[in-house]
């Protein structure tokens, strides 16, 4: 059968033209498109994983943010409270200095209005003397014109006088 | 694989028994309108010829009673020929001469088909017979003992050629749009292409190889895109398609030939092993398992040669049998051949869609078994036991 018994020339022809064919499209077309096609997908998978990568950080970043306000507020809190501890602390401080110094001043202006009075009774004292001394001389001078009945009082008063 | 060998046969089984019913059709429809001979009219160097038929020549009567049956037609369409018909208008062929290439003891003889007048003469102690070039005496009578090579550019080798320009000039452009575009997405033609490049590398070659596929890529990329290029000219019923390239058993031969012998060369050491010392088996066996392999080994070119040609030829010899049935008919009777014609345009278009994808598939199953084969070929095996 002609069909299947295979021509001399088209053997030679096709040999020699697929050869041919196989070298000119394996140098000049497949291989800068199979390392066009390659360099594409491994830039687009490049960009893709670091996109990703910048995803991760953009996460990580947000996770450190996160931590850090919590941080932050942690710390405000704890200021907060130490302020309000040292407040405390101090208005109470104040206050018992406060009330020292209070006791203080009321003991010395204690000490003060007795001393005060002290020394206005001393003055009061020595002013009612000299008073009682000047009326008395001045009683006496009136009453007393005469000797004896000056020397009669004299004594008589200085019987009833005890000196203090 | 199984499957496709099941229907290349179903093809050929439906093929054949068309045929044979379309050539019985043939002797009475064509028997009496059937006695023609060609006179030339004019230069025969031109590029194309132009033959005037004048009616009647008794002498090759009998001749044209075998020949002009569907059988024949098919079969000269799809064989191979020393001249491309394009057409008959008329009484007039419409063919383009071929160069015949003949290598014999005294050298090369290169000299145009239309010298031989269509079988009529005789040229340079050669002569066409059925469409053979034969060696003839002095006095006309073939010379059975003369030996030489017949290397003519045939029609099959032309539509080849003319293939393979377009496939390398597609190729090459696709390729320096790439360096044009660096980096961007492929556009247009281009991305159609790249479409194939990356079915082939991503749905054959990578499972079918493994890691070792970046060296076979360049070789499976050209048969495929050989091969379905060439079914799809095949496909187109006119210059410069219409010849039967895929069709034709030589080509197939060379294409198988390329995938044994790249297999080998690549073959690693527990490739060859596996033939010549078959593991795990008691080395008595060897003497019955070596031959086996090495039929097995064999017989994968072969199957691929076989299946790419059977799947084509099926194809265009139903195509032509569909064909053939309107003129068988309408022989018989005028309204029979305009009903037939009907039934056979519509069974030819769905044939054509059919043919269409089998130009696909039977790209992608030659690229796809070369593949395998060379994936068994560079496979590290590490246990042995898997194939058998």
């Amino acid at each position: 059968m002609e069909l299947v018994k295979p021509g001399l020339g088209l053997i030679v022809w096709m040999t020699i033209t697929f050869s041919i064919v196989l070298f000119i499209l394996s140098k000049f077309a497949w291989k800068p498109i199979l390392a066009a096609i390659k360099e594409r997908e491994d830039s687009i998978n490049n960009a893709l994983n670091s996109a990703e990568d910048a995803r991760k950080q953009m996460d990580a970043l947000k996770a450190d943010n996160e931590k850090l306000l919590n941080q932050a507020r942690a710390e405000r809190e704890l200021m907060l409270k130490e302020a309000s501890e040292m407040k405390e602390n101090i208005i109470a401080q104040a206050k018992r200095s406060a009330d020292e110094e209070g006791r203080k001043i009321i003991a010395k202006a204690n000490e003060a209005i007795e001393s005060a009075k002290l020394n206005a009774m001393n003055e009061l004292k020595t002013q009612v003397a000299v008073l009682s001394v000047d009326l008395a001389e001045k009683v006496l001078r009136k009453k007393m014109e005469d000797r004896s009945q000056q020397e009669a009082f004299v004594n008589e008063n200085l019987k009833s006088i005890t000196l203090n | 694989m199984n499957a496709i060998k099941k229907k290349s046969i179903n093809y050929l089984v439906l093929a054949f028994s068309l045929l044979t019913l379309s050539s019985f059709g043939a002797i009475n429809a064509f028997a009496h309108d059937s006695t023609h001979h060609e006179a030339e009219i004019h230069a025969t160097d031109s590029a194309i010829n132009l033959h005037a038929e004048a009616a009647h020549n008794p002498a090759e009567a009998h001749d044209e009673k075998e020949g002009v049956d569907a059988g024949k037609l098919i079969m000269e369409h799809i064989g191979d020929a020393h001249d491309w018909h394009m057409a008959t208008i008329g009484h007039t062929h419409v063919t383009i001469p071929l160069p015949i290439i003949i290598k014999d003891a005294a050298g090369f003889h290169i000299f145009s088909s239309s010298k031989f007048h269509h079988g009529h003469d005789a040229y340079n102690g050669y002569k066409l017979e059925h469409g053979k070039i034969v060696a003839v005496n002095e006095d006309g009578s073939i010379n059975e003992s003369a030996s030489f090579f017949d290397l003519s550019i045939t029609k099959n080798v032309a539509a080849m050629l003319i293939s393979v320009i377009v496939l390398i000039w597609m190729m090459l452009s696709v390729a320096s749009s790439y360096k044009k575009g660096k980096g961007a997405a492929p556009k247009g033609f281009a991305n159609l292409i790249e479409m194939g490049i990356l079915f082939i590398r991503d749905e054959v070659a990578k499972p079918s190889i493994g890691p070792k596929y970046m060296k076979f890529m360049p070789y499976l990329l050209t048969i495929f895109f050989f091969i379905f290029l060439n079914n799809l000219f095949g496909l187109v019923p006119f210059f410069p398609g219409g010849a039967n390239v895929t069709g034709n058993i030589a080509v197939t031969l060379v294409l198988a030939l390329f995938t044994f012998v790249i297999t080998s060369i690549n073959g690693n050491k527990s490739y060859w092993g596996h033939i010549f010392m078959p593991p795990g088996v008691p080395k008595a066996l060897w003497i019955l398992l070596i031959p086996i392999e090495i039929i097995g080994m064999l017989n994968k070119p072969i199957v691929l040669m076989i299946r790419l040609f059977a799947n084509i030829t099926a194809g265009h010899i139903i195509m032509l049998g569909f064909f053939s049935l309107i003129f068988i008919f309408g022989a018989m009777s005028e309204g029979l051949g305009l009903g037939v014609s009907v039934m056979s345009v519509a069974f030819t278009t769905f044939m054509n869609f059919l043919e269409l994808l089998v130009a696909f598939l039977q790209a992608y199953v030659f690229t796809l078994l070369s593949a395998l084969y060379f994936g068994s070929a560079v496979e590290e095996h590490a246990h042995h036991d898997e194939h058998h």
